[in-house]
């Protein structure tokens, strides 16, 4: 082997070592947060843990029975709220939105994008919970909406784009209208995406605490009314891990794990439901 | 087959002139396309065939920057009066592109059917016939009888241009536009689709774009020849190509230039 030949060899050697280096990295966060989770959350869930509400401080027993329903009537809201309006936003920035409205919009979901949590959390209580004179689980769900909706707005964009214009024209030679055109052909043809993408930000909000401390504010009783303050898995755990009790961070460690399930089998969902279109984007 | 409803259809350019922003891709065509014809549109890459026929269908208009002057008249109608619909104008006008564009989310009979619900819901067995009829004008019939409701994707490419032209010509239009229909196929797609021109211009006008002189003489009745913009010449297709008028039409069919 020449001394050229050697050099590049080895080169490749080490550039493939590091990369996988980097890909274990990757993936090794995800792995020592679910060990951690399950090695000290799984003994703590039991059928009391999903059936039950807290107890009074200091004493054991008792779940997180209102922390789950509470989510999952808080995120299902929001994405009642944020998954119409996130797509149409999408659907018009990628169809009608070659024009100076379109470039604004775009701009400003960009912008909302990386808008903090926590600011986000202050908006819905300056324009909810102060006028109204009470936090909510509505007030709640609302901030997770527009934390959603530009997230979904765009995802949404990305995958109308990708549909290809050949298949507008051949509906619009047929006689279809624009608006049948984006409606029957291009959104039905990058629906895997789009589900996909709302799948995605529900997954995103699910696990979010900022948004709601002003809003839903958390509620130690069960209860669905939506006027009312109400209880979130990720406020459970912000109260229970941040609390002086032994038995409060069991519960956190337990409440974090069924979160993280949760949104696992979200993605999971997302995943399959792009596996199943046979013709579709994606 | 029936003989056609259209037979005194008429399909004429007048000026026609078409617009990419400032650049005249059609330079002052004035055509007509006898009903119950084929007529051919050749010419070399660029010089506006295919522009051409989407002005005849108001396509043309729908890319950003387009624009087009001068008349086409349907029927002594001009196409491009303030009062026509380009959209219920196009519901009379089918148009095959150049590569099949058969709705992936759809089952080729929802591919077939597509153009039939956009005048309204109709029943059921009003849209089978309708669809099994035209599957049988795009001479596709036998091969997808027996598996309507499967993806059209599943199609080879051949098989999936002729579920095109099943779908325009579903709706029943008075004219049938083909972008140089073959250019995605292999020669037995192509002799297909050539031998479905014969059969169709009994029901249809149909105009058809193609890059390829052969197939131009072998199909249709009239053929145009376009350079830069222009109509060069136009004729029978027999005349045009064996005893062509002008210069530059011989020169293309000889193959000394394009």
């Amino acid at each position: 082997m020449t001394g050229q030949s050697l050099r590049r060899h080895i080169m490749s050697r080490a550039m493939t070592a590091l990369v996988v280096l980097f890909s274990f990295l990757a993936v090794l966060a995800l792995i020592l947060i679910l060990g951690n989770l399950i090695i000290k959350g799984a003994s703590s869930i039991d059928w009391a843990f999903f059936t039950r509400s807290p107890v009074a401080a200091g004493q054991t027993g008792g779940g997180v029975a209102n922390a789950i329903v509470g989510s999952v009537l808080i995120v299902s809201l929001a994405a009642l709220i944020g998954v119409p309006i996130g797509v149409g936003a999408g659907m018009y920035l990628a169809e009608y939105g070659s024009g100076r409205l379109g470039f604004l919009v775009r701009f400003i979901a960009d912008v909302l994008n990386g808008t903090p949590s926590i600011v986000i959390g202050i908006v819905g209580w300056t324009f909810i919970v102060k006028p109204t004179g009470r936090f909510s689980a509505l007030a709640g769900s609302v901030a997770l909406a527009m934390l959603m909706i530009p997230m979904i707005a765009r995802t949404t964009e990305e995958m109308v784009r990708l549909v290809p214009n050949s298949l507008r024209e051949a509906a619009l030679a047929l006689g279809y209208a624009r608006w049948r055109t984006s409606l029957k052909i291009v959104a039905r043809t990058a629906l895997g995406g789009i589900v996909t993408g709302c799948l995605v930000g529900i997954a995103r909000i699910a696990g979010e605490t900022a948004p709601l401390l002003f809003t839903a504010l958390g509620n130690l009783n069960f209860t669905t009314n939506l006027s009312q303050p109400m209880q979130t898995l990720s406020l459970q755990i912000y109260v229970y891990a941040t609390g002086p009790y032994d038995e409060w961070h069991r519960l956190a460690w337990a409440s974090a794990l069924v979160l993280m399930g949760l949104v696992l089998i979200i993605s999971l969902v997302a995943r399959w439901v792009t596996r199943q279109r046979y013709g579709s984007v994606r | 087959m029936a003989a056609s409803a259209n037979a005194r259809l008429r399909l004429e350019t007048v000026k026609l002139t078409a617009l990419f922003g400032q650049h005249r891709a059609v330079r002052d065509v004035s055509l007509l396309f006898p009903a119950n014809t084929v007529t051919a549109i050749i010419g070399p890459s660029g010089c506006g065939k295919s522009t051409m026929l989407r002005c005849l269908n108001r396509m043309h208009e729908l890319t950003p920057g387009a624009s087009v002057d001068g008349q086409v008249l349907l029927d002594d109608v001009n196409i491009y009066a303030r009062d026509v619909n380009p959209v219920e104008l196009r519901r009379r006008i089918g148009m095959v592109f150049q590569r099949p564009t058969p709705f992936p989310t759809m089952s080729i009979y929802e591919n077939v059917a597509a153009g039939l619900k956009v005048n309204g819901r109709k029943p059921r067995p009003e849209v089978d016939d309708a669809v099994s009829q035209a599957l049988q004008q795009a001479a596709l019939w036998d091969e997808v009888k027996d598996r309507l409701h499967t993806s059209a994707l599943d199609l080879s490419g051949g098989q999936q241009q002729r579920l095109c032209i099943a779908r325009a010509v579903a709706p029943a239009p008075e004219i049938l536009l083909l972008d140089e229909p073959t250019a995605s196929l292999d020669p037995a797609g192509t002799q297909r689709i050539e031998e479905l021109c014969h059969a169709l211009k009994r029901l249809y006008t149909i105009v058809i774009v193609t890059h390829n002189m052969q197939q131009a003489a072998r199909v249709s009745d009239y053929t145009a020849f376009m350079y830069l913009g222009s109509l060069i010449e136009v004729g029978k297709t027999n005349e045009l190509f064996t005893k062509p008028k002008v210069e530059q039409t011989e020169a293309y069919i000889t193959g000394r230039f394009g």
